[in-house]
């Protein structure tokens, strides 16, 4: 079994135009680098050129933002579901 | 093109009516069909911005991953969102723009006039990353 990862719909078009993408982790960070190892386009759209991420990335560990966990060191099961979100927000 | 029930398109610009002063937000759930989006259904969501919600939204990314869920149970995926903006324009602003990061989706603005829903429009997030992205007028065909 692998780890879903759930992708929105803006960054959809590179991977396939799939949804959801299965990657075999660890944690977050291994998911993550598993994703863009995959799907080299997105990495720009994911990570800064210093290879942070970028601050209006959200990452959900099934429901739990994962700042809130142990971030990138999270720790992940084969049942889990990694949600990437970019933020939605805005204002006159 | 947005393409949107005239059911779903006077509830997003109730909802503006109902928060103001204050900015609503929520979710357009549906289909894309080549260049138009076709809206199905629209999900409210709350505002977090409890600090300054006359003129700032943010929406949950916990809000918008059951959102996306139930949509998905219903065979729709998120296409776009909306949000108002009190006694002030139904355009997109500096902030609109630095803050839109869903590439390929509807950004729907009304403008809420001293308490009733005056303009709404629609702008579509065009670019391929966030180096040259832009909020483009697209129209809005309510069915």
């Amino acid at each position: 079994m692998m780890t879903k990862i759930n992708i929105p719909t803006p960054l959809r078009q590179y991977v396939g135009k799939h949804p959801t993408v299965e990657v075999k982790a660890g944690t977050i960070a291994e998911a993550l680098s598993g994703l863009v190892s995959k799907h080299p386009d997105l990495r720009r759209h994911l990570y800064t050129d210093d290879g942070k991420l970028r601050s209006f990335v959200n990452v959900y560990l099934n429901d739990e933002d994962v700042r809130y966990l142990q971030k990138e060191a999270t720790a992940v099961k084969d049942s889990d579901t990694i949600s990437i979100v970019p933020s939605i927000a805005g204002g006159r | 093109m947005l393409k949107i029930g005239k059911t779903e398109f006077e509830e997003i610009r109730r909802h503006g009516e109902e928060t103001y002063p204050h900015e609503c937000c929520g979710v357009l759930l549906g289909r894309a069909d080549g260049d138009e989006r076709v809206v199905t259904s629209t999900a409210r969501a709350g505002n977090t911005r409890t600090d300054s919600a006359h003129n700032r939204y943010n929406i949950d990314p916990k809000d918008l991953i059951r959102i996306q869920r139930e949509g998905r149970g219903r065979g729709e995926d998120i296409i776009g969102f909306y949000h108002s903006h009190p006694d002030h324009p139904a355009r997109w602003s500096p902030t609109d723009l630095a803050e839109a990061h869903w590439f390929g989706c509807s950004y729907v603005i009304t403008s809420v006039e001293k308490g009733r829903a005056a303009v709404t429009n629609s702008f579509e997030l065009t670019g391929s990353d966030e180096s040259d992205k832009k909020l483009v007028d697209e129209g809005i065909e309510v069915d």
